[in-house]
């Protein structure tokens, strides 16, 4: 950590984004993401990074400028949170349709109504269906380092990376972090190239209005309709995720860190209940692991879920098998069902005849505090009882922290 | 670079007639040149041509009498509202088929 820096987690985004060369940021503030649009519009009126500062007035309009940019050939930047995100939530399907490599941070924060500008993974999670991949930063060199990753994958697959991380806890906190040497970044990330951008001397139309059926274009040559063209997108979604792993290990090279891009699991080879969680919570649950292993004597681990979209179903399969409890700790849900990622981890699971028995709990909703020692003691009671619910019971989330 | 792993298939076309389909099934009315009142039919002279210029789906031909693909037109009717000789007019396709009464 020799070079390392004490910064806040937006502060890290920002620098990741400044390293990564991107050509126009096209951005909207809202709380707990305005320091990073703040920060790079700083860099940008400086001098010190070579980029379009588009002023815009909404989110909807930011990914729009961001997707003119990427079909252009340019490498685009956006960052937002809770409501913005879903406000614009119709183009983050186009620019995933399109095929446009576009990375944006959102600071994960609740959703309105009621109004709370506090932390949980409603507005990313509330996302996970539009056709970007999705990962979960825990900390601030994650956060950094995550971000230039992004772009690397993001320009491989052809495929929009959104990159998590909780509002406050991380991107309000400083931590130490290591900043990438800017010569290696360059050698790790070369110029964005398109395929289709867009020039005056070969004009092309795209995403025009898609025939139900296959066709022939005017040169002859069949071209998919709209379901050849989402079906490839759902492939090609699922084969990222060798890709990151890929990029993962470059990283690793010329940084020196990374190792876990996909899951990140933490005293789990013998555990008997292990917790699966993401972002910063999941950096909250070491301690707890830590406590119950050692006061307690119980064989607990905590698995960190990296990348949420595309699903890495075989993975997560094969790191909880052995398992004989798994507990799912969510700060944002499918209202009416259970956990999104506890029936993501359910539906992984079922293929296997001795999967371990699983748990689902809320928690942090709407920036509802998550002490420590709540995390220890549910755990603990969990533990102590032998988790021997009735299996209806133990499938409805239960919700910790509840005050009425 | 893209991964060559990696199709990316997306709906990018270079426009031109027919890249939509047959779009001639679509026409309810077709548009019929007088050229006796078409400036380059009339003139003989490569004049004019704001029907080839502004069909949005290519199908007018740049040349002395201009000619429309009717495999492809779809009846719009942009040339004929532009047309500055008012050359142009949009007669219903029913009136072609085979059998259509003829007053």
């Amino acid at each position: 950590m020799s070079n390392s820096i004490i910064e806040s987690g937006n502060v890290a985004a920002a620098l990741a984004v400044q390293l990564a060369r991107a050509e126009v940021i096209a951005a909207y503030p809202i709380t707990p993401q305005t320091p990073v649009t703040e920060k790079l519009s700083e860099l940008i009126a400086a001098g010190k990074m070579d980029a379009e500062y588009v002023a815009v007035e909404s989110e909807h309009s930011a990914m729009a400028v961001c997707i003119g940019a990427a079909s252009s050939g340019v490498r685009a930047f956006t960052a937002t949170s809770s409501n913005g995100l879903l406000y614009m939530s119709e183009q983050l399907h186009w620019a995933a349709g399109a095929r446009l490599p576009i990375v944006m941070c959102v600071v994960n924060r609740a959703i309105g109504a009621p109004w709370s500008v506090w932390n949980d993974h409603q507005d990313a999670i509330s996302q996970r269906d539009t056709g970007w991949i999705q990962i979960f930063a825990k900390d601030h060199q994650e956060i950094i380092d995550m971000t230039l990753k992004a772009f690397r994958l993001a320009e491989l697959v052809h495929i929009p990376v959104m990159v998590n991380y909780d509002g406050y806890y991380l991107s309000h906190t400083y931590m130490p972090f290591e900043p990438p040497d800017a010569e290696r970044v360059d050698a790790f990330l070369p110029a964005y190239a398109y395929k289709h951008a867009l020039t005056p001397e070969r004009p092309e139309s795209l995403n025009t209005v898609t025939l139900p059926d296959a066709r022939l274009d005017v040169d002859g040559i069949k071209r998919g309709g709209y379901m050849d063209i989402r079906h490839n997108l759902h492939e090609e979604m699922g084969k990222s995720i060798e890709v990151w792993e890929e990029i993962d290990q470059e990283f690793q090279a010329l940084f020196g860190r990374g190792g876990h891009p996909v899951i990140d699991p933490y005293r789990c080879d013998d555990a008997d209940v292990v917790i699966v969680a993401m972002g910063s919570m999941a950096n909250q649950f070491r301690v707890v692991v830590d406590r119950l292993r050692q006061d307690d004597g119980l064989k607990v681990g905590i698995l960190s879920l990296q990348m949420y979209r595309p699903f890495p179903s075989a993975i997560i399969a094969e790191a909880l098998q052995s398992a004989r409890h798994v507990m799912v700790y969510e700060k944002g849900l499918s209202y009416g069902n259970q956990g999104a990622l506890y029936g993501d981890i359910k539906s992984a699971l079922y293929p296997f005849p001795a999967r371990p028995r699983l748990h689902n709990f809320i928690v942090g909703l709407g920036g509802r505090a998550i002490p420590t020692e709540s995390l220890y003691q549910t755990m603990k009671t969990a533990c102590e009882q032998d988790l021997q619910t009735p299996s209806a019971q133990a499938d409805a989330p239960q919700w910790i922290g509840l005050q009425l | 670079m893209p991964d060559s792993r990696f199709k990316i298939l997306t709906s990018a076309s270079t426009s031109g007639p027919g890249d939509a389909g047959r779009t001639g099934s679509w026409r309810v009315e077709r548009p019929v040149i007088d050229m006796s009142r078409c400036i380059p039919a009339k003139s003989g002279k490569p004049a004019c041509h704001l029907c080839w210029l502004l069909c949005p789906d290519n199908v007018v031909s740049k040349e002395i009498e201009p000619a429309i693909d009717l495999e492809y037109c779809k009846g719009c009717g942009i040339c004929a509202q532009e047309c500055p000789v008012q050359a142009i007019s949009m007669v219903p396709d029913a009136d072609f088929l085979e059998g259509a009464d003829s007053e």
